[in-house]
């Protein structure tokens, strides 16, 4: 313990959690609402949409997000020079989550979608019977009962994204992971004390997040 | 109490007695088959697991399954001087990061690494050497009118993560912002491309990097070095023998010109001529 006791260390493992946090949030909401949008996509009845969509699950749901985030950097900002922040951090940062959106958005976009196929399908019929348009129907009553039924695994994808976004440390954002690599670097006989550290602080974050997305899901869930 | 105090007295001698003749023992023991100390493995096992980096040109360079370079021939000398054929070696990459590690936890059982010798490392590993003395410097554009360190400020800088150099620029030059990739291969494309304005580390690697046939004629190394890196070999804190026995060999390499025939067959290629290894510069190994 002798390692967090030095409080630059200490402020270093602070700020890497802190990194972590809000690289999760702002993937989040991106994901979310890019999955969403995938999801009705891939529902519609237009074929190039339908294609568009399922073309980017297939695509970065089996890329490696090491490589995705790695291209954010290399691809997107070195070569074809979309530079989203004057500070380095900021725009590792903003890559970083450019990176997870697109990734995470893949398996949120699935989820909802077998969401969607727990609806009954006479639900969808009787909107369109009363005359409402497609979107209509997927707004108001197809996607609101489709969310109900996806909370758990939304739960599960957020907890995946929040350790995923250590992968931002390839690109030298000094979130967590890059921290611990820097104190272990620094301090080779504490290495087993400095890995249980930030291994406790994950599963301190997350295993309260778990049973809250599971009591959620418990209390959304459509009654059939 | 008298005879009290004498018979203590006879227990306490009979048992120092044992005492030291069980040390004796295991002392001699321990002088013979060695179980400490790379010296005693390399004589007990001859061979030796020694770590090198893998992807810096004319130091430590993978190629394949074979590693060459400057580091690799210094430790082929090391080896040799303590028994081990160069075919028994088995090499290791190291990363700048995990070299301490590695010792510590017995990994490795060398470091030949363009290891910086420096007193928060001497508190964690044992260093013999120094074999070359490196200077931190800056890599940038052959057109680049940046001068020296001073220049930095404003300007974005590659280096690796939990490197010394990274650590100088954010303790000497904290208004130079700084990327940190994991290896300095990753920040070559980024100073072609324009996104970084200079890569610094040892000026001995930037050359490496810079006479590559791919970035040949681009890059230029300023030349101004602001700091001074002695190169050591590392090994493990108590090796207190292993380390006297290294810096004999060096002695001895730089008298029998072994020392100039490897860098005459690595960085000597860049035109460079063969350093004067100092040996007055060798460190006392405690």
């Amino acid at each position: 313990m002798h390692v967090f006791a030095d409080p630059t260390n200490f402020d270093a493992f602070l700020s890497g959690f802190l990194w972590i946090l809000k690289l999760t949030g702002a993937s989040a909401v991106f994901a979310l609402l890019l999955g969403v949008l995938l999801a009705a996509m891939r529902v519609s009845p237009v074929p190039v949409l339908r294609g568009f969509g399922a073309a980017w699950v297939n695509i970065f749901r089996n890329t490696p997000l090491t490589l995705v985030v790695f291209f954010c950097y290399f691809g997107l900002f070195s070569t074809l020079g979309l530079s989203l922040a004057e500070d380095l951090d900021l725009n590792n940062y903003w890559l970083g989550v450019i990176g997870l959106s697109v990734y995470t958005a893949a398996f949120v976009c699935e989820a909802i979608r077998s969401g969607i196929n727990t609806v009954p399908a006479g639900q969808a019929e009787a909107a369109r019977a009363i005359g409402l348009t497609f979107a209509q129907t997927l707004r108001i009553v197809v996607l609101p009962q489709a969310a109900r039924s996806v909370v758990a695994p939304l739960g599960s994808i957020l907890i995946a994204l929040c350790k995923n976004a250590t992968i931002v440390g390839t690109i030298g954002l000094m979130e967590s992971s890059n921290v611990m690599k820097d104190l272990i670097n620094s301090n080779g006989d504490a290495v087993i004390p400095i890995f249980l550290v930030f291994a406790g602080t994950f599963a301190a974050f997350l295993i309260p997040t778990g049973y809250l997305f599971g009591w959620l899901a418990n209390r959304l869930a459509v009654k059939r | 109490m008298r005879i009290k105090r004498v018979a203590a007295v006879a227990a306490v001698a009979a048992l120092s007695l044992a005492m030291t003749a069980c040390g004796g023992d295991s002392g001699s023991e321990s002088g013979s088959s060695g179980a400490k100390g790379i010296v005693g493995k390399a004589e007990s096992q001859k061979k030796l697991v020694i770590g090198v980096k893998a992807d810096q040109p004319g130091l430590g360079l993978q190629t394949g399954s074979q590693y060459e370079g400057f580091d690799v021939e210094i430790a082929k000398i090391i080896a040799k001087g303590l028994g081990v054929d160069a075919g028994n070696i088995e090499w290791k990459t190291t990363v700048s990061s995990n070299r301490e590690p590695f010792i510590q936890q017995g990994t490795v059982d060398l470091v030949v690494a363009t290891y910086t010798i420096n007193d928060e490392r001497k508190q964690k590993v044992n260093f013999a050497g120094p074999y070359y003395i490196a200077g931190q410097d800056l890599l940038v554009k052959a057109d680049s009118t940046l001068a020296g360190p001073e220049g930095l400020d404003g300007k974005t800088v590659c280096s690796v993560t939990g490197s010394t150099p990274a650590k100088r620029i954010q303790s000497d030059y904290p208004k130079a912002h700084l990327q940190q990739f994991d290896s300095y291969s990753k920040c070559l494309p980024q100073l072609e491309n324009g996104k970084v304005d200079a890569v610094t580390t040892d000026d001995i690697i930037l050359a490496g990097y810079a006479a590559q046939s791919q970035y040949a004629g681009k890059f230029k190394v300023v030349g101004k070095p602001f700091s001074t890196e002695p190169y050591g070999i590392g090994l493990k804190k108590d090796d207190k023998a292993g380390c006297e026995k290294i810096n004999e060999i060096l002695k001895a390499a730089a008298a029998d010109g072994s020392y100039k025939a490897a860098w005459d067959n690595t960085l000597g290629k860049s035109g460079k001529a063969a350093p004067e290894l100092d040996t007055t510069k060798l460190t006392n190994c405690s």
